[in-house]
Order: C-alpha cells, then structure tokens, then sequence
C-alpha cells in the first residue's frame, strides 16, 4: 500500500516529459466484461503505462522503473515481476542494486510468493558470494516474524545451495531460547542436525541432541514440538528409543510434575507399543493418574493410558480409544 | 447461535464479483482466476451457481489463455502460470464446459512445467514448490491426461518432501505445512500412491491442529484459521481418519467465523470476510456433511457430482 507520502510526492505519469510518448493502455476486460473493474486513478493510471510497456516489450530504464513503481503499489502482480526480471536481463542490470531494492520491499511485504521468488532468481544469479548476506537477510525476517515460511524455505535453499552451515545450529538455539515454542525452528534444527555436511549427521548428533531436547521438555512440558522432536532423532530405530532410559525417565519425571500433560503419556504409550517394559514406579505414577470414577480397569498399562488420554483430551477422545483398540498383542 | 447463512453468503460472493471499487479488489486482480473458482464453487456448494451468467465467464477464462504455450493467466493480460491453469480447468468444470478446451495443448503446457527431479514448476521462472505437483496432478487428472507426465518420479519428489512427523513441506526439509500437506495428499490420492502415506501417523498430526476454540490450525503452536478447515480436514477424509477431530466443535468455529449481517466467513472470529475464507468455511462444512451443501471431494475440491460427470459419464 502507498504510504501517504507517495501519494503527495507522485506526479501523473501522463504529466511526466519522460513519459510522453507512449499511449497508455487501459485494461481490457474482454467483450464481455463478467464484472469492469473500477480503479482508483493513480493505481489505474500506473498499471495503463506498464500494460503499454510491457505489449510492446519495451525493456528500458524506464520501464524497470516503471515497474518499481507498479510493485510498490501491487507487490502481488506476478507479471509485473516477470517482466521486470526480463528488463533487467536486457539492461544487464546491476544486480547488487537489484538485491537492495528487494530487501526494502521485502520488509514491508514478508509473505508474498513473489518477492521471494524473486530473491532466489536473484541469489542464483548472485552465487555464492551472497549466501551470508541472504542468511543474515533471512535472519531479520525472521527477527519480525520468527515462524515465516517464505524465509524458512528460502533459508534452507540458501544452505543447500550456497553453503553457509557453520552457524546454522547456533542460530536455531538462539530462536529456541527466545521461544521455546518455535515449531519451525525444530524443524530447522532437524533439518541441520540431518544435511549439515559440517555435522556428523544424526546418529554422531543424537547423543547431545536427546540432552538438548529433554532439558527443553522438562522446561516447558506442554510444548509439542520437542517431543515430536525427539521421536524424529530415532528415525526408524525403535530398539534404541525403548532402550534409551532417557526418554523413559524423561516421561516419568513429566508426569510426576504435571499431572496433565498429554505429550508424555502419548510418548509413553508408543513406547509401550514398541515393547518397552515399564518399571514399577512408572506404573505407580500412571495409576495415580486414573480417574478415579473410571469404572473400566484394564488388564495393561496402555489401555489404561489410552483410557485417562480419553478423558484428558476429549476433542481426540476417538483417536485413543482407536489406540485402545488397536495396540500390539504383547504389549505392557 | 444459529446455522449457516446461505442466502447470504450467496449474494456477498455475487456482490464481489460486481463491485471492484476498492483498493483491496485491485490488489488482487492479478489472481481473478483463483477467485473464480473459489466464488463459483462456493456457489454451486450452496446449490446457487444457476445465478451465474455462465457464457460470459467461459468467454473470460479462455480469454486468459496464453495462445502460444496453452497456460492460463489469472486475468487478462497477465502471463500463465500453474496456479491460475488449474482453476481455469476447475472453473470449466464445474461449469461443464470443459469441452471448449484444446486438451492436448494445455495439458502439454502443464506436463512440460515437471522438472528432472519429478518436481513440478510454477512457470517458466522455475518456482519450485509441492503446491505445483498437486496442480499439475489435480489438473491434468481431470483432463484424462495424467500420462503426459512421469508419475513415479512425481511421486518420488512428493515422498522426498515427507517429514518424520508424517507431514509434508514445501520442499524436501521444508516444515510439515497443513496447506503443503494437503497438496502432497491430495496428489498422492489422485496418483493411486497413498501407500506413501504413514495414515496413522499423519492422522495423528491433523487431529493434533484442533486447538481449544475448536478451529484448527496449519501447524504446532499457531492460531486457528478457516482456511485449515479445508487443508486439515480434506487430509485427513482422504487418509481416512477425519473421525478424530471434534467435527462439532469445527462446525461451531466454522460458524462462529460468518459476517451474518453482510455474509462471507473470515479468517476467525469477527475479523474481516473475504472469498477465500468464505469458500474454505463453506468447503469444510461441506466435507462434514452439513445438511443443505452439496458434497464436495477432497482430492479434487470440486463438488462430486462434477467429479462424477467427468469420471463416470462417457
């Protein structure tokens, strides 16, 4: 949106000398207009010169700016940005100006499709000179607006692409430490702790990362993403996940502490499932759990989970009466 | 609190197709083409697509087609683009007048988008992103021309995008997304691949969006949004697993969400309406049988009975 001070400094187009050649072209609606669209003057007005330009393929100084002057009142119109990138292939434009012209829209307009599109096309161009600047850029989208999936995806190109991996762990811990909540950032840590060709990739990574994760659990038990998180660092391997005492006193503590948390008693009834032979504190604490008016006492430990999840998280009572239904034979 | 407000949320899609006098219609007169069919298919959910001139918006949709590569632009004057071809076809569908189309030659523009890796792009420009394998698949699907491209690498690209947590991302390491979700679902669904698909797992996921207000959200920790009434619930009807989630609780968020003096639904409660939201709101309702909405698919997100038409009528 222009901002009142656009609005006062801008001079028609049609009143500008640079300008007086070209016959504007107004938009054409078809023969059968479903609906004519009425403009406001100086939008109408900017986007009748680009249509000229752009019908007659005019890819000049003019025109370029003439799009810079269309996204910033439409950032959204993805034929302006094509245009403009054939403009600037032409012009053999500097791109570094270029790249200062997109972080400064960009600010303003941090989830539209193609202003980061528009970023990539230019960081490929760029190579990988640029893959601090972008990773340095993406990092102040994300100081705004830390869960961006637009700066997120465009990241993890940069990493792939470009290089730049040394500090990516640190900077997923510093986000983690400002909100612990931060799906995207444990994504992101997955996704370095997995491709970092600096890392030495999951297996050599769990060791301190179930450390990382379970102080980040006892933390803040209620919080879903650690302990999705911490599943993913058993990718596939179940025997290690029930036989890693971590994880099954990480759901003891949580469960003697805050006697509602429903992330502990669902790690704990996948484990169950996978085989793990709980102990008998851990049955005591479970028990303890139980509703007392709950007239059904099942025969394992994980019915009687599934049980006190039906009753502690109603809205997905069918899933873990699904569970119920459906846990392995020999189960505990 | 009341029920859905159809005659009103009718004449709100109507009366947007026909006023374009504010700011906010022109910023997004470059995606018409989405706004068709998302208006339009609220429309004949509601059983009220009769009110339409429908002539005079095929002559429009054609008018968008790019005469050189077959793709289809969002307006008139713009270039093509995957996203604005689907909904083209999609709006041809549901008005039964897919018979105008050159099949061949737009389906040769959209297979011609799929890239080495089985990905799809959006353009030529090369924006890489699994909502384009879901509308190249969607697309090319309902114009019986799905051999036009390689299935199994397009598959192995989606599979690649698949997450621990049985969602899917953007690209391959791109945060499980519910919108992501959908579009790799969906594709799998349509390409016979859901075996790719950890139902349980990712059915879990979903049913997780459900926050306390009844809404559902896109991912861990955010705000309800309408629009996840469409991505989270067609997911999980495709995978089998909707019996999960609270269905009434939704339908009350869904509900609570309409402007029921003006009509149209918005994001949540008592913010602004606007036709993306209304048809997502009424989508979803649709999906949990709502009494008095046609049904609508979940793959295809086109009413049934137009998805029969083109299937099972020869």
């Amino acid at each position: 949106m222009p901002s009142s001070d656009d609005e006062v400094d801008r001079i028609p187009l049609s009143a500008r000398p640079e300008w007086s050649d070209v016959r504007p072209v107004p938009q054409d609606d078809g023969p059968n207009p479903v609906a004519p669209i009425a403009y406001r003057d100086d939008f109408r007005e900017t986007m009748d010169y680009f249509r000229a330009v752009y019908l007659a393929d005019e890819r000049s100084r003019r025109a370029l700016d003439l799009t810079t002057e269309a996204i910033g009142m439409n950032p959204g119109n993805y034929t302006v940005w094509h245009f403009r990138r054939v403009v600037l292939e032409s012009l053999n434009a500097d791109l570094h100006e270029e790249r200062d012209f997109l972080d400064r829209i960009t600010m303003r307009n941090a989830k539209n499709y193609q202003i980061w599109h528009h970023r990539r096309w230019l960081a490929e161009k760029l190579g990988p000179e640029v893959a601090n600047k972008e990773l340095e850029f993406s990092k102040n989208i994300l100081d705004l607006d830390a869960k961006n999936y637009h700066a997120w995806s465009h990241r993890q190109w940069v990493l792939q692409s470009l290089g730049g991996w040394e500090n990516e762990l640190g900077y997923c811990c510093m986000l983690l430490e400002d909100d612990i909540f931060n799906n995207s950032a444990w994504n992101q840590r997955y996704f370095v702790i997995t491709r970092s060709p600096l890392l030495g990739g999951l297996q050599a990574m769990r060791d301190s990362e179930v450390g990382y994760t379970t102080e980040a659990i006892l933390a803040n038990p209620l919080n879903e993403s650690p302990w999705r998180y911490l599943r993913g660092l058993y990718k596939g391997d179940t025997s290690q996940l029930i036989s890693d005492n971590r994880v099954s006193e990480l759901c003891l503590k949580v469960l003697k502490t805050s006697n509602s948390c429903q992330f502990a008693l669902s790690l704990l009834l996948d484990l169950l499932c996978y085989g793990f032979q709980p102990s008998e504190e851990l049955r005591a604490v479970v028990e303890a759990l139980r509703n007392s008016e709950q007239d059904t006492v099942s025969s394992n430990l994980a019915a009687t989970v599934c049980l006190i999840l039906e009753i502690m998280d109603p809205m997905r009572s069918n899933y873990w009466a699904w569970r119920r239904n459906n846990l392995p034979s020999q189960v505990c | 609190m009341g029920g859905l407000e159809e005659e009103k949320h009718a004449r709100y899609i109507v009366s947007v197709e026909k006023k374009k006098d504010d700011f906010e219609s022109l910023v997004i007169e470059h995606l018409r083409m989405n706004g068709a069919y998302w208006g339009l298919t609220t429309l004949d959910l509601l059983n009220k697509i009769g009110a339409i001139d429908a002539d005079a918006v095929v002559s429009w949709v054609m008018e968008c087609q790019d005469k050189d590569c077959g793709g289809f632009a969002g307006n008139l004057g713009h270039d093509p683009h995957l996203l604005y071809t689907i909904s083209a076809v999609q709006v041809l569908a549901l008005l039964d007048r897919l018979d105008v189309l050159d099949i061949e030659k737009v389906s040769d523009y959209v297979a011609g988008l799929q890239n080495e890796d089985g990905s799809f792009s959006g353009d030529m420009w090369g924006e890489i992103d699994t909502r384009f394998s879901y509308c190249a698949i969607c697309c090319l699907s309902l114009l019986g021309r799905l051999s036009k491209i390689n299935v199994e690498k397009a598959v192995n690209y989606i599979v690649s995008c698949k997450n621990l947590d049985g969602g899917f991302g953007s690209i391959p390491g791109g945060e499980s997304h519910a919108g992501q979700i959908f579009c790799c679902v969906g594709a799998l669904a349509i390409t016979g691949s859901l075996h790719h698909v950890d139902r349980d797992l990712l059915g879990w996921w979903l049913c997780e969006r459900q926050c306390k207000d009844g809404g559902l959200n896109g991912r861990p920790e955010k705000l309800a949004d309408v629009c996840y009434s469409w991505w989270v619930l067609s997911s999980l009807i495709m995978i089998d697993r909707v019996h999960w989630i609270d269905k009434e609780k939704l339908t009350r968020f869904i509900l609570n969400c309409q402007d029921k003096d003006n009509g149209g639904i918005s994001d949540r409660p008592d913010n602004a309406v606007d036709v993306f939201h209304t048809y997502f709101g009424v989508a979803g309702l649709s999906l949990m049988e709502y009494p008095g909405l046609k049904t609508i698919d979940p793959a295809y997100a086109l009413p049934v009975d137009v998805v029969n038409r083109i299937f099972f009528t020869k």
